[in-house]
């Protein structure tokens, strides 16, 4: 086989599992701290990429500023769902899934009715749209953006959690509710700020999405499937959703390239479904502490 | 008395039968219109499309333009003087709700004709209830054919008159190597399948035919493959959201518009509208409309429309002409079954029947004239080619000398012909209601 359509595999399978990664991240912060099994995650991401389009559009944001203010409107709606509606099921699992469910159709019907149900585009800078040719493989610059932002998000969502006074917190309510609290914590706060953050890094991947892709009001749910794969096969810590998104990446890269996309696919489902078989707590993940 | 399991199985299933029986359709079997059209009363017609759904993109503007042109015929004077009633329904996108909905307009409504349907899954999901009530669809898009009801008229292109000049243009064009891109679905894989003819008249050369998940996103490793193959174009049949994310990647990915330009059946007007008119520059689109056609009934057709409170979305594009055309098809055909039996003894079944033949002249219909055809009862139609601007719109390079036929089964001749009582297969017989 010609070295160099390997290497564009292994390429393009990077790139594959950085869009994973990216739609799965904000949805493993609260399924991995609140145990909270969001529905409305891919309205969320939609959310982004409408955002993007209206702060573009009708305000003149340069699109780089559009990501960490979608990070930011996003994050808000997510205090306002998780104030109103969620913060009164934390102990209903079962609930907050038929809760969320039903806020991800308020969100896509409520798009629906202001902005319509034609699509809407994200301009992006014309540099993005450029590629880079480096002989033996030729990457597309939006690709590689889409990487990078993956690794920026994923280390600051590690320096958040892991090195800071509220990750530890966040770390500590996620152990143990009562036994926290009884240490001064509030872990309705805490929790809802890890909600805020997980729905802003949905934000994030609606809006660099929109860039891909075409903003609808539908267009979250055909990422929500493969984010909730990769959490549940990564057992639901951020460590193991980036090993399952890099690793599922490579796999549909490669599988696409011997087969075709839609087999590659079932390959996929196929595999994570036998992997869940025999290890249903996912990569990493304890299984037994789930509250 | 004590019940067995055997005598429970028994009972349920005969029970299960009965409950069924209704919703069985049996060829053949067919229920009568039960209404009237009474002269000066209201012809309700349904119109069954998806205002909400990943289907809303196209459907919702089907609507839109069956409510204008409605609109249009009722301030010219109706149908003899009869107003049309649209009975306008959401299909949501659901096939279930589809045919419940199909059921509702004739059965509860009591429609004369169903203008409706964007997918092939959604026609095949309400034709049997159609065919079993011998009621009417106006089925206004593009398909891959293939099928042979009593019940069915189409105002789109088929695939055998879809691609036939495209083909042959892009390889004179740019070359005879041709790389296919599809959905995974049945238009796009019956229409690669008509394209291949029209390739191997042309002494093309298929590399390679990938086709995507429908709604899927992810076009890396299909360009790929097309980088590696080296075509001197690429003939899609891509469709919805898919269709936008295949054109941003093809650009983003460093493929050349000049040197390996996008053949497609489906990138039009809505669609450089959504993607950024950057991205769907230079490409080819086969369609029998275009906006920028230049006739005098297309510009007041756009002008009116788009100043219309209809025209909210700010383009017009092939689909929507399809539809819009439908609705004059209809009129002359209600009017010449009218003429011919009478408004009260006028049903579905006869409406369609007077459709074969019935023309459209180039000041009704904005893409120029067109016919029904008396034995198939879809459209004899002029395809068109179009190259996207820079600003979106489209520049028509190239227009067919005459009108196509339509044929539903030209790649199947061992299968039979399309007429208007049915399939008429090479042996001799005729078999009715083919789906």
């Amino acid at each position: 086989m010609d070295p160099s359509v390997v290497l564009s595999a292994l390429v393009l399978g990077i790139s594959i599992g950085s869009i994973f990664l990216v739609a799965a991240l904000g949805l493993a912060i609260i399924y991995g701290t609140a145990g909270v099994i969001n529905m409305a995650h891919g309205e969320l991401i939609m959310l982004g990429a409408y955002t993007t389009y209206t702060l573009q559009t009708f305000l003149g944001v340069p699109f780089f500023l559009c990501l960490p203010l979608s990070f930011c409107i996003v994050a808000l709606v997510g205090i306002a769902i998780e104030r109103l509606l969620i913060q009164h099921l934390y102990n209903r699992p079962l609930d907050t899934l038929l809760a969320t469910w039903g806020v991800s159709l308020v969100l896509m019907q409520g798009v629906r009715l202001i902005f319509g149900s034609d699509p809407k585009y994200v301009q992006l800078p014309a540099f993005l749209s450029t590629n880079l040719d480096l002989g033996i493989v030729n990457v597309s610059v939006f690709r590689i953006f889409v990487v990078l932002v993956a690794a920026l998000l994923v280390f600051a969502t590690w320096y958040t959690f892991y090195r800071t006074r509220f990750g530890i917190m966040v770390r500590a309510v996620t152990q143990n509710k009562e036994m926290a609290a009884s240490f001064g914590i509030n872990s309705g706060k805490t929790y809802m700020l890890t909600f805020a953050i997980g729905a802003g890094l949905a934000g994030v991947a609606g809006a660099m999405f929109g860039g891909l892709n075409i903003v609808l009001p539908t267009m979250g749910m055909s990422y929500v499937v493969e984010a909730f794969l990769m959490v549940v096969s990564g057992g639901g810590s951020l460590l193991g959703t980036i090993l399952a998104s890099g690793f599922t990446g490579q796999m549909q890269s490669i599988f696409a390239f011997i087969f075709n996309d839609t087999f590659a696919r079932f390959l996929i489902f196929l595999m994570v479904v036998i992997f869940l078989r025999f290890r249903p707590q996912g990569l990493i993940g304890s299984g037994d502490t789930r509250r | 008395m004590s019940i067995t399991r055997r005598k429970f199985l028994k009972t349920a299933s005969v029970g299960a039968l009965a409950l069924a029986a209704p919703h069985v359709w049996l060829p053949g079997n067919r229920e009568a219109w039960g209404a009237t059209l009474t002269a000066g009363e209201p012809i309700k017609v349904g119109l069954l499309f998806s205002l909400t759904g990943g289907l809303a993109v196209p459907e919702e503007d089907s609507t839109l333009v069956m409510q204008y042109a409605i609109d249009e015929i009722n301030a010219a004077g109706g149908i003899n003087g009869s107003p049309i009633e649209p009975v306008i329904v959401d299909a949501k996108s659901d096939f279930k709700v589809y045919s419940s909905k199909t059921r509702e307009l004739i059965l509860r409504d009591k429609v004369t004709s169903i203008f409706g349907c964007y997918t092939s899954a959604s026609r095949k999901a309400i034709l049997p209830i159609v065919m079993q009530q011998d009621n009417l669809l106006f089925y206004p898009t593009c398909y891959e054919g293939a099928e042979c009801t009593q019940n069915t008229i189409c105002t789109g292109p088929l695939a055998n008159q879809h691609s036939k000049d495209l083909i042959p243009y892009m390889v004179d064009q740019f070359g005879p190597r041709v790389f296919f891109v599809g959905s995974n679905y049945v238009w796009p894989k019956e229409s690669n399948k008509n394209a291949k003819v029209w390739l191997e008249q042309a002494n093309g050369e298929l590399l390679g035919e990938e086709y995507i998940p429908l709604g899927s996103s992810e076009f890396g490793p299909v360009i790929e493959k097309i980088r590696a193959a080296k075509p001197d174009f690429i003939f899609s049949t891509v469709v919805g959201a898919s269709d936008i994310a295949f054109h941003r990647q093809f650009k983003q990915a460093g493929l050349k518009v000049d040197s390996m330009p996008i053949a497609s059946l489906t990138t039009g007007e809505i669609e450089t509208k959504a993607m950024g008119a950057e991205f769907g520059a230079g490409h080819f689109l086969s369609a029998p409309y275009f906006q920028a056609l230049e006739n005098p009934t297309n510009e007041k057709f756009v002008e009116n429309f788009l100043g219309s409170p209809y025209g909210k979305n700010g383009t017009t594009h092939y689909n929507m002409e399809e539809t819009y055309t439908s609705a004059y098809v209809f009129k002359g055909a209600l009017e010449k079954a009218i003429a011919d039996h009478g408004i009260e003894d006028v049903t579905p079944r006869k409406i369609r029947d007077a459709a074969a033949g019935i023309k459209l002249s180039a000041d009704v219909s904005p893409e120029g004239e067109v016919w029904i055809d008396g034995e198939n009862f879809n459209t004899w139609l002029v395809p068109k080619i179009g190259q996207c601007q820079a600003d979106g719109s489209f520049k028509i390079v190239k227009e067919a000398p005459e009108h196509v036929a339509p044929d539903p089964y030209s790649i199947y001749p061992d299968i039979g012909k399309c007429t208007a009582d049915g399939l008429l297969a090479p042996d001799g017989t005729l078999r009715t209601d083919v789906i």
